[in-house]
């Protein structure tokens, strides 16, 4: 039935991918452009037995979405701009917690309500750094619809797998275009490690076996506890330094010992490029036939595209700038993917951004005058 | 023979972190009292709070226990309800938690009539963050950020979640036990968004601000203070200014969020059967 190319758009592709990778609960609260994800939800989760629910909130569906996640069922929310600032709440007590859920940012101008319905790129550090204190998190920035569906998937994959919130993240030109595409079947799903021991020897954050202890669904006969408060291997809240300087080394290193499995990127033409663009989601693609147009024209240019936003591919982006002398950051902001790039690229290369942040997209031909410009 | 509670504390996690005199540990000797004659398994019960003393109560109590973020409880427990509707979800609060960064929530649980009980602990002051005045603090009243008297007038909790829709709300006190171990209990077996009131004592923050400092002195002030029912509704409202009414104060029968979700799903599926 589904071997057939259908008209999608990017925000309803989210919502089936997500049901197809076993989401069986999504809460939300209405704003634009991301509300078509609820309202496909509204629609399609109580067919395969899920529940959807509108909360009162932003700051509501974070919580329930959690808390369905602790029952053992895949979650996911989505949101935009101002939402997105209210669920680093409780964003941060699924880090600190560590319980998996998906959380979807189409991404409209900023700050406070800014663009609403025009996108941008300026919640690339927020997704990073949204949230108080010290966590970490993964982002995902798809570009192309098979990006967004495969993405999608692989955000709860790995919302599982690691125990950590994944963020989704889109933009208002991604979220509402409408492509063709054939849904695929040949993608892999991975549930969460459930205990292996009897009760009484279960504890949710030991870290004996590994970086990522096996979470118990609640009601299954593991009693413990779960807080936001720096815990004990029991989830018992704890002060101890000692404890807590382990337990926060582990959440970072359960993600950053394992980067060859979570980062996703893609290269275009950079084998032989002389000048390099490094560019994600809707302006990655604009960046992409920008290279072709320079290369029409015989510049050497090419594209490293980050699929993971975060973790950043820094050793990719290090490589890159052993290989070119100018690097150029498309992005619709003023600068914030650039700050991680020269970060990574550390003086090696000269790195300069093209931005726009009015609403509307960079288009290829001003990225093309941006690398003619640097010849 | 006495009620066991230790089979229901996780006693390896004592001393708690409660000050002697606390009405906290009334209510939640109460709560397991309800549990206990309900005959729920352990295994089948989860108790969510927020931030704050009585919110502290997850940790000390051995079930399926979840410590989130300050007022948020409610939005926790209604996942968690939702993904489970077989389960028994029970939310501890304080007055500051529910009714002041929690209150938007209350508002809609109240209204959504999901099936879980809210048990809220009055003590009139945010406690653990050192005796600031809360929504509940009486008008007057002194607290760390009120040294010269509260302004604001104070919140009636189950007033609100009985206008909000909320089909079971009773409100007792610290002073009598018994009386909220039996409204809890009804407020477990009545299906439907339960909310039992019960005003507590706080000697350390509230009293010793408040000319009340004995707890038993503060425990015989909230009971004084608390009307029955009936008996409430032949006093004037001048006689009433500063009191607070006590009993079952709303029992309503009325469609539950989950059961008529299932109806959702039912005709969900019936409509993409049908295409």
């Amino acid at each position: 039935m589904d071997k057939k190319i259908q008209l999608w758009e990017g925000n309803h592709l989210v919502a089936e991918a997500a049901i197809r990778a076993g989401c069986r609960f999504f809460a939300g609260y209405p704003i634009t452009p991301s509300s078509e994800v609820a309202e496909y939800m509204a629609w399609k989760l109580p067919q395969v037995g899920g529940t959807f629910i509108q909360m009162e909130d932003e700051i509501a569906s974070m919580g329930a979405i959690i808390g369905a996640s602790l029952a053992g069922v895949k979650s996911m929310t989505a949101t935009s701009g101002p939402g997105f600032s209210l669920k680093q709440e409780n964003l941060g007590f699924a880090c600190i917690a560590e319980i998996p859920v998906v959380i979807l940012n189409v991404m409209r101008g900023g700050p406070s309500t800014g663009l609403p319905t025009h996108p941008s790129q300026m919640d690339v550090m927020q997704a990073r750094w949204g949230t108080h204190g010290d966590h970490w998190i993964i982002a995902i920035a798809p570009a192309y619809m098979d990006e967004i569906f495969r993405g999608t998937v692989r955000a709860f994959n790995l919302a599982e797998k690691y125990r950590v919130p994944v963020i989704i993240l889109l933009d208002e030109i991604l979220g509402h275009m409408h492509e063709g595409y054939e849904i695929p079947d040949d993608f892999e799903i991975i549930d969460r490690a459930k205990p292996d021991v009897p009760p009484e020897e279960y504890f949710p954050y030991d870290d004996s076996k590994g970086d990522v202890p096996p979470l118990a669904p609640f009601f299954t006969g593991y009693r413990y506890n779960v807080t936001g408060l720096n815990h004990d291997k029991s989830g018992f809240p704890t002060t101890n330094p000692e404890l807590i300087q382990r337990d926060m080394e582990r959440q970072r290193r359960k993600l950053y010992a394992n980067l060859d499995d979570i980062l996703w990127y893609d290269e275009y033409k950079l084998d032989d490029a002389e000048i390099g663009l490094v560019a994600f989601g809707s302006m990655g693609r604009s960046a992409q036939v920008a290279v072709d147009l320079a290369r029409e024209q015989g510049i050497k240019a090419g594209l490293f595209r980050p699929i993971t936003l975060w973790p950043f591919p820094e050793e990719k982006v290090q490589q890159l700038a052993e290989q070119v002398d100018t690097i150029l950051v498309p992005e619709m902001n003023l600068g914030q993917l650039i700050l991680e790039v020269e970060r990574c690229v550390h003086g090696k290369a000269n790195v300069e951004g093209v931005n726009k942040v009015g609403g509307l997209p960079i288009e290829p031909p001003e990225i093309l005058e941006a690398i003619k410009a640097r010849i | 023979m006495a009620f066991n509670y230790e089979y229901y504390l996780r006693m390896d996690k004592m001393p708690h972190m409660w000050c002697p005199g606390c009405g906290i540990g009334i209510v939640v000797k109460a709560m397991l009292r309800a549990i206990d004659k309900m005959g729920w398994s352990k295994d089948d019960v989860a108790v969510v709070s927020g931030i704050g003393c009585t919110s502290r109560t997850p940790g000390y109590v051995d079930f399926n226990t979840l410590h989130t973020t300050h007022g948020r409880a409610l939005t926790f427990a209604t996942g968690l309800k939702l993904a489970r509707p077989d389960k028994h979800v029970i939310v501890i609060s304080g007055d500051g938690d529910a009714a002041a960064i929690g209150g938007n929530h209350f508002l809609h649980a109240c209204r959504r009539n999901i099936d879980l009980t809210l048990i809220v602990v009055n003590n009139y002051i945010y406690g653990m963050t050192g005796g600031q005045a809360s929504p509940t603090t009486p008008f007057g009243a002194r607290a760390s950020t009120a040294p010269y008297g509260a302004v604001d007038s104070p919140l009636d909790i189950s007033r609100v979640a009985i206008a909000a829709g909320a089909s079971y709300v009773a409100r007792g006190t610290v002073a009598q036990g018994f009386m909220l171990e039996k409204f809890i209990y009804n407020g477990f077996k009545h299906k439907g968004f339960a909310v039992i009131e019960a005003m507590s004592t706080c000697p350390i923050q509230y009293g010793r601000r408040n000319k009340l400092s004995d707890p038993v002195q503060l425990l015989k002030w909230v009971k004084e203070h608390g009307v029955p029912a009936k008996k409430a509704e032949k006093m004037s409202p001048e006689e009433l200014e500063g009191k607070f009414i006590t009993g079952e104060l709303h029992n309503q029968e009325r469609v539950e969020y989950t059961e008529e979700y299932e109806l959702v799903r039912q005709r969900a599926q019936e409509a993409a059967g049908a295409r």
